[in-house]
């Protein structure tokens, strides 16, 4: 009927090349850090064939190794803890009644998300030197901490996500067969909420892995993670070694990252 | 005789189960902060550090500096160059992410349902992967021996490499690029709830694609721009690493100045007061998003 060819809205002038340049300029860069992991070459800028030369390097590199080492202890330890705290924190900002002081809790376990890293990083370095003093311990409990407290919000607001989105009357069910508490989060709310929890886990883990400031900042000497370690070999000469490291860093960070995609996604 | 179910209580162990998180969050998050407050009124340390007399001084050395030899406050051009870099260039990453994450957003709300999802994890995917290896990508991109210079040389239209790296320009494609999905995101998420079928209206009432994109799509996405302007202005206000990595150390952002006043300057009262300074900014941001969504919301209830 209509005899004007209809308009499609899909189709604004331009719109493709302008969405389909936003994701090569998203995913070029990316590519070619990945490409350039296997030059042959000494640059990472001319290639000159394929070698897997960078990666023997890189595993063989020492400081390479301690600083994964680390990176893995820290966000495995850091991640873990936030995900704990997170789990309890956000059954007891759903399955309880409404209290006072629950804008503040909120609003606490998500101020790390609020404040620019720089200032938690200088904050943290400040309270950190108040601690050394004090007790002496000079050890990397100070990274796990810092690392737990940002990761908190992001494990607390995919489990509370899951659990607010969970159907209650199985809950409901339990606590009338007199279940108590404990047994009732055991057998009926942790299976549901399991999908939740590994998501969370996951983003823990990964934004734990991936921090630079707060560590750089925290760390004492010789407590470099593979972050902190990349960001002193950047200002030196740069060989495609760092892109090798790179590479395998991105890949475990895609494959959490899918991972908790598609738990986060399954339904229970 | 519950006629709707009641959650099972936790009622009395909530504060045993509130204390491990908020421990966590108060000592990692709020402490830092805290302690920030109280010695941005401090005297700075001989070595770093403070010794414990209240002075303002610091304030007052966020924008003005005394001169050594005739002892008279002038306002510090340094620290303001620095500042007016900082908002700069978070205003214009805000801009370019748009320019490039609106059309992407467009794209994706346009697609049929089940592949939105898809496309929405490619956005977010680099997201999720390291900073640093983002910020190292655009850095072997934009480099003097780096692939476009190399590709310009080599096709001959530039006779030397153009210094890329190091400049305002560096950090301003490196902060685009890292917080690009960061815009994506909340347009794509109102757009998602946008009735296109309003904007063919407007089609066939013969209005212009442009006056139809200006008065009927935008007005309607208006609180998911706002929403992806915030989460992009505020690391960018921020940032820190950016401006290391690909400024080089010359093109200074806030984060920096900061970063130094506890590093080689040792002056922590001051790294305090400006690191005070940088959360005022961003909390005046927060408060105007706050506004401005919820007077757009309120109205649709």
């Amino acid at each position: 009927m209509a005899d004007r060819k209809r308009f499609d809205v899909r189709a604004l002038p331009g719109l493709s090349f302008m969405a389909g340049s936003c994701f090569v300029l998203l995913y070029l860069p990316i590519l070619l850090v990945v490409i350039y992991s296997f030059n042959a070459g000494n640059t990472v800028s001319i290639w000159e064939g394929f070698s897997w030369r960078w990666y023997q390097a890189a595993w063989n590199n020492a400081a390479v190794q301690e600083a994964t080492l680390r990176s893995l202890m820290v966000a495995s330890i850091a991640s873990v803890l936030a995900t704990a705290a997170a789990v309890l924190a956000a059954l007891a900002t759903t399955r309880s009644r409404g209290f006072r002081g629950r804008g503040i809790v909120l609003g606490l376990i998500n101020q790390p998300l609020m404040v620019p890293e720089i200032v938690t990083a200088v904050g943290l370095l400040i309270v950190f030197s108040m601690i050394k003093v004090a007790t002496g311990y000079q050890g990397i409990g100070y990274v796990i901490l810092a690392h737990a407290s940002f990761c908190t919000p992001f494990a607390f607001m995919s489990i509370r996500a899951r659990l607010q989105g969970m159907d209650l009357s199985l809950e409901n069910a339990g606590a009338d067969l007199y279940g108590t508490p404990v047994r009732i989060f055991r057998h009926v709310t942790l299976p549901q909420l399991w999908p939740g929890i590994l998501s969370g886990w996951m983003l823990a883990f990964v934004i734990s892995l991936d921090n630079v400031v707060i560590t750089e900042f925290v760390k004492s000497a010789g407590q470099d993670t593979l972050p902190t370690y990349m960001l002193g070999q950047l200002r030196r000469k740069i060989t495609p070694e760092i892109n090798a490291i790179s590479t395998v860093l991105l890949l475990i960070s895609i494959a959490l990252v899918i991972t908790a995609y598609l738990a986060g996604r399954k339904r229970a | 005789m519950a006629t709707r179910p009641k959650p099972p209580a936790v009622d009395g162990a909530r504060a045993a189960l509130l204390t491990p998180a908020l421990l966590i969050v108060t000592l990692g998050a709020l402490a830092p902060v805290l302690v920030i407050a109280l010695y941005s009124i401090l005297t700075p340390g001989d070595y770093g550090g403070v010794s414990w007399t209240v002075s303002f001084q610091n304030w007052l050395n966020v924008i003005a500096e005394r001169d050594f030899l005739t002892d008279e406050m002038t306002l510090a051009a340094a620290h303001l160059e620095i500042f007016w870099r900082s908002v700069k260039l978070a205003f214009l990453t805000t801009l370019l992410t748009f320019i490039f994450g609106f059309p992407a957003a467009y794209f994706i709300a346009t697609r049929p349902p089940h592949r939105r999802d898809l496309w929405l994890m490619l956005i977010m995917l680099p997201f999720w992967t390291n900073l640093l290896i983002r910020i190292f990508a655009v850095m072997q991109l934009i480099r003097n021996d780096g692939i476009i210079n190399n590709l310009l040389l080599s096709i001959g239209a530039i006779e030397a490499p153009i210094q890329m790296l190091y400049t305002e320009f560096a950090v301003l494609v490196g902060m685009t690029y890292l917080y690009l999905p960061l815009m994506v995101l909340p347009i794509y998420a109102s757009m998602e709830r946008f009735d296109f079928s309003l904007a063919e209206a407007g089609y066939d009432l013969y209005a212009p694609r442009l006056r139809v994109l200006q008065q009927v799509i935008l007005p309607a996405i208006k609180p998911g721009i706002i929403a992806g302007s915030i989460l992009v202005f505020i690391p960018s206000l921020g940032d820190y690493v950016v401006a290391r990595v690909l400024g080089g150390g010359k093109q200074l952002m806030l984060g920096n100045l900061i970063g130094m006043q506890f590093g080689e300057l040792r002056n922590w009262p001051l790294g305090a007061a400006l690191s005070l300074t940088l959360l005022a900014i961003v909390a005046v941001a927060m408060v105007i998003y706050v506004r401005t969504a919820g007077a757009e919301e309120e109205p649709h209830g």
